[in-house]
């Protein structure tokens, strides 16, 4: 490890700090299995029209609930059309939530948490209160009183995922600005006449943004598996969106005969979840220090 | 000293994935005396004690001679050395506040050496529990039974721990550091109990420590060891005759009441010291 | 006496926290529950009812006052129990709910008694052998349990052990013409037919019962193991263990009787949250499996949109987790002798 950090080519420190994980993550098997699929998944997602044989929408229905092979590498589902090509959009789908999730979660998260950290008081127990009551629910249970409130829609579902993903990055912002609220440097810019607004967004968001970065690829396995449950329960993408869960709920109904229909999105589903539940595994280890110096 | 209880000859033990050896090349032979065992943290007088009971989870241990009244320690199986552990030597350890389950009742801890070593109930267990902890000075045995460690001073869990390690009636006893975790006021009655048991008993005992005063004043005679080397033998009455320097410097950096308020001597280590065998 | 006052004090303030927990719980029901795009009242006098009609189910309903007012009629339903009726059944919801609850309840206790019973051994044979390959490979087991789809696996199952192997019964509680065959005396079916003394209709449930407990199991046995597999570490580093040894005891007897005892309390807690996070799968897999429980109960509402019986499903399983936490809490106290 030391001998990657004092590399002649002087990387700033984050970018530098990057290359360490990475490198530890590569070599565990299974952080780098994790890393491959989740590389395998952006990729399939950014040439997704080059890589696909077919038109995932297009129908034909003379060639309705055809077995593997010939023509179609996972076959065809109950209108004839591509399910190699509906899994390879459907990585669209799958990143889009995986996005806009984080990109919801992480502000709220860490403006929550940040806040009842750095204020304290009855703020903070205001603010905790909250996120309680919103870990008083499994989040499945949670997104599906949302989206039942809101209407069933892939918008709809990445706004009640969202809703109920926050907890517990706020919990942890929370911990972490509550160890360096005291610090020095903290003194020093309230000293300066900074404001509290400009502290907690100039001085502790940043502080707390590594941790919340592994929170969050933490969190997208649960995150995976509950859009794909909503979109199976019919809450989620709607038809004909090639959604991983909704092509799983769809393919039920031919499951007897055509395995294909329900087996080849299912497999997407468990390698994405399992990619990130790997890779989260394995930055737990690498961000570990007493794991570290063990090694 | 009539025949030995232990002989070790030419000890060195190395752990797992270290460079070198932790202790190398010791050599002593123990009767029904008392042996004080001095160094530094790091010069291994702990491993040896660990070794002695082959608790050293993937260390290599290797020797000449390690011969433990009429078993060559090093041929035991690790199901020979279980009816070996707790009944015919034992070992008290640092600190009771780790050394003692947090969660059991202090009693049902003692007993279980008795349980383990003897075909006995529970209720003859526990008569002989209550005995044991009545010997290590411990007023109401019936109440300190059924307490939890952390109801219980340190002190109280270190004679706890005596009771514990004495129960089966050892022939030896390795005495891991046992009063450095104490305050300084309970020192002195817990190496009592201790000293007083282990004369009637018979029992040879190994002490551990870093503190020189404590082991010059207790045991009958001292091994000195330096980075896993045991660098000088001395008898307790004899340490102004000690010849290697580094245990002259230990001596020199002791304080002494009424002594000249000069500033102490400052340990000299050298390199070489862990290449010569011992003078 | 003081400690009697202070134990008093923390469990008052315990019990405060949980009521405000509760509260939150029900403003955020009335929320959600007022969020919804569908008509309640359109939902009761159907779609060409007069305006008069409409008018007066809107007052009756509450709906025309304003919202604190509402909420406070919300509250004080729920808490003298009238959680409204049911659109579909006309039934109460809470008599609806807890009809199907024994169903799920004996799935979840079969759940979590496998999840549990693979989770602790493999985390416990997981921190003896640390970083060996054993670990590793209980890692990715455990983890894999924690990455399926739990739809999707239980759709898998039922093609593969039921319809290629038959190995086990199919969807539902037992195999269809033995429906009725029991008086539902107490709602768990493996009881009911023992108490009929009908051994074909428990095996039947057994066989129905075996798959989607499995299931379920080991997607909860993944947070069970990895749960035990650090708590067990953290007391395989501990100094008694060293004791115990020197006492004579074996390593086997050193880790069960030392660690493994010193744990149970860390793991009845953990055993206790795990069983309100297996709802969530219950959900799902009810689903697949047609299982009449509240999972299933819960979806079919949301399918046709009966917010009445969805947000109490939403209620109950909140205040589930509560008690369940509350309960792990108790047991932590009332169990670890430290606490005392």
């Amino acid at each position: 490890m030391t001998d990657i950090a004092s590399s002649p080519a002087r990387l700033p420190g984050w970018l530098s700090a990057l290359r360490n994980i990475l490198a530890y993550l590569l070599r565990s098997p299974t952080s780098a299995f994790g890393l491959a699929v989740i590389a395998v998944l952006v990729l399939t997602a950014a040439l997704a029209p080059w890589i696909a044989t077919h038109d995932p929408f297009a129908q034909n229905l003379d060639n309705v609930l055809q077995p593997p092979g010939s023509g179609h590498l996972f076959g065809t589902d109950e209108l004839g059309r591509d399910i190699f090509s509906r899994l390879v959009y459907g990585a669209r789908i799958t990143l889009r939530i995986i996005f806009l999730v984080s990109v919801v979660v992480g502000p709220i998260g860490l403006i929550v948490g940040a806040t009842a950290g750095y204020v304290g008081g009855w703020m903070d127990a205001v603010l905790m209160r909250v996120t309680d009551i919103f870990l008083a629910f499994p989040s499945l249970i949670l997104s599906l009183a949302f989206v039942a409130a809101l209407g069933p829609s892939l918008g709809n579902a990445i706004i009640a995922i969202a809703l109920t993903s926050w907890p517990p990055i706020a919990r942890l912002a929370r911990a972490e600005t509550m160890t360096f609220r005291k610090a020095d440097y903290i003194a020093a810019a309230r000293l300066q006449g900074a404001s509290p607004l400009r502290i907690i967004l100039k001085s502790i968001i940043p502080m707390c943004l590594p941790s919340v970065v592994i929170r969050l690829t933490l969190n997208m396995a649960t995150v995976i598996l509950t859009a794909a449950g909503l979109g199976f329960l019919g809450l989620g993408a709607q038809p004909p969106e090639p959604e991983w869960g909704a092509m799983i709920a769809t393919g039920r109904r031919y499951m007897i005969d055509s395995w294909w229909l329900v087996a080849c999105p299912g497999v997407a589903i468990l390698c994405v979840s399992l990619a990130f539940n790997l890779l989260g595994d394995g930055l737990r280890d690498a961000l570990d220090p007493r794991q570290m110096n063990r090694r | 000293m009539t025949d030995p209880i232990l002989e070790v000859s030419n000890l060195s033990i190395r752990y797992p994935g270290a460079s070198s050896e932790a202790v190398r090349g010791v050599s002593f032979t123990l009767g029904r005396e008392r042996l004080g065992v001095v160094g530094e943290s790091g010069s291994g007088k702990s491993t040896v004690g660990r070794a002695l009971l082959k608790l050293l989870p993937g260390a290599r241990i290797t020797a000449d001679r390690l011969r433990f009244e009429d078993l060559d320690l090093l041929a035991l199986s690790e199901a020979e050395m279980l009816k070996v552990r707790g009944r015919r030597m034992s070992m008290i350890l640092q600190d009771p506040k780790f050394s003692l389950n947090p969660i059991q009742r202090v009693g049902s801890q003692v007993a279980e050496t008795c349980l383990r070593h003897f075909p006995v109930s529970r209720a003859e267990a526990k008569a002989k529990t209550l005995e044991m902890l009545a010997a290590v000075n411990i007023r109401d045995p019936e109440r300190v039974h059924d307490l939890y460690p952390h109801e219980i001073s340190g002190g109280m869990g270190q004679r706890v721990m005596i009771a514990m390690m004495l129960l089966a009636d050892p022939d030896l006893v390795i005495a891991d550091e046992p009063t450095s975790a104490l305050d300084v006021t309970v020192r002195l009655q817990v190496l009592n109990i201790l000293d007083g048991l282990v004369r009637d008993r018979g029992i040879g005992l190994i002490m551990i420590s870093h503190d020189l005063n404590l082991v010059r004043n207790f045991c009958d005679r001292v091994l000195i060891m330096y980075a896993g080397r045991v660098v000088e033998t001395l008898k307790a009455g004899e340490f102004d005759k000690a010849q290697h320097p580094y245990t002259r410097g230990l001596l020199a950096a002791q304080p002494r009441i009424g002594g000249p308020r000069k500033p102490l001597a400052v340990l000299d280590r050298r390199p070489e010291w862990t290449e010569e065998l011992p003078a | 006496m003081s400690t009697g006052r202070r134990r008093l004090r923390r469990a008052a303030g315990q019990l405060a926290s949980v009521a405000i927990t509760l509260l939150g719980l029900l403003v955020l029901t009335f929320f959600i529950g007022r969020m919804m795009p569908a008509d309640p009242v359109r939902a009761i006098v159907g779609e060409d009812a007069t305006p008069e009609t409409y008018d007066m189910v809107h007052a009756q309903l509450g709906l025309d006052r304003p919202l604190w007012a509402q909420f406070l009629r919300y509250m004080g339903d729920v808490l003298t129990g009238n959680f409204g009726q049911s659109i579909r059944t006309g039934q109460p919801v809470i008599q609806d709910i807890l009809h199907v609850m024994p169903a799920t309840i004996e799935l979840a206790t079969f759940a979590i008694v496998i999840g549990a019973g693979l989770g602790i051994p493999l985390g416990v044979l997981a921190a003896v052998n640390r970083d060996r390959w054993i670990d590793h490979a209980v890692r990715v087991f455990s983890l894999f349990g924690h990455s399926m789809p739990i739809f999707w696996t239980g759709m898998i199952g039922l093609l593969v052990f039921y319809a290629w192997l038959g190995w086990v019964g199919g969807s539902g509680r037992m195999d269809y013409f033995y429906i009725g065959m029991v008086p539902g005396r107490t709602g768990f079916l493996l009881i009911d037919s023992l108490l009929a003394g009908r051994w074909e209709v428990f095996r039947s449930a057994v066989n129905h019962l075996i798959l989607p407990a499995a299931l379920l199991g080991y997607s909860a046995s993944a947070y069970i193991t990895r749960m035990t597999r650090s708590f067990m570490l953290d007391q395989l580093n501990q100094e008694y263990m060293t004791t115990a040894r020197v006492k004579g005891l074996s390593r086997g007897q050193t880790i069960w009787r030392h660690a493994f005892g010193n744990i149970r309390v860390q793991l009845v807690t953990i055993v206790a949250l795990s069983y309100g996070a297996l709802l969530e799968g219950a959900v799902l897999i009810e689903t697949v499996f047609a299982w009449p429980g509240f999972g299933q109960y819960l979806t079919n509402n949301l399918v046709i949109g009966d917010m009445n019986a969805v947000m109490t499903c939403v209620l109950i399983v909140g205040v589930i987790f509560i008690l369940l936490n509350l309960l792990s809490d108790v047991l932590y106290r009332l169990f670890d002798p430290r606490t005392k």
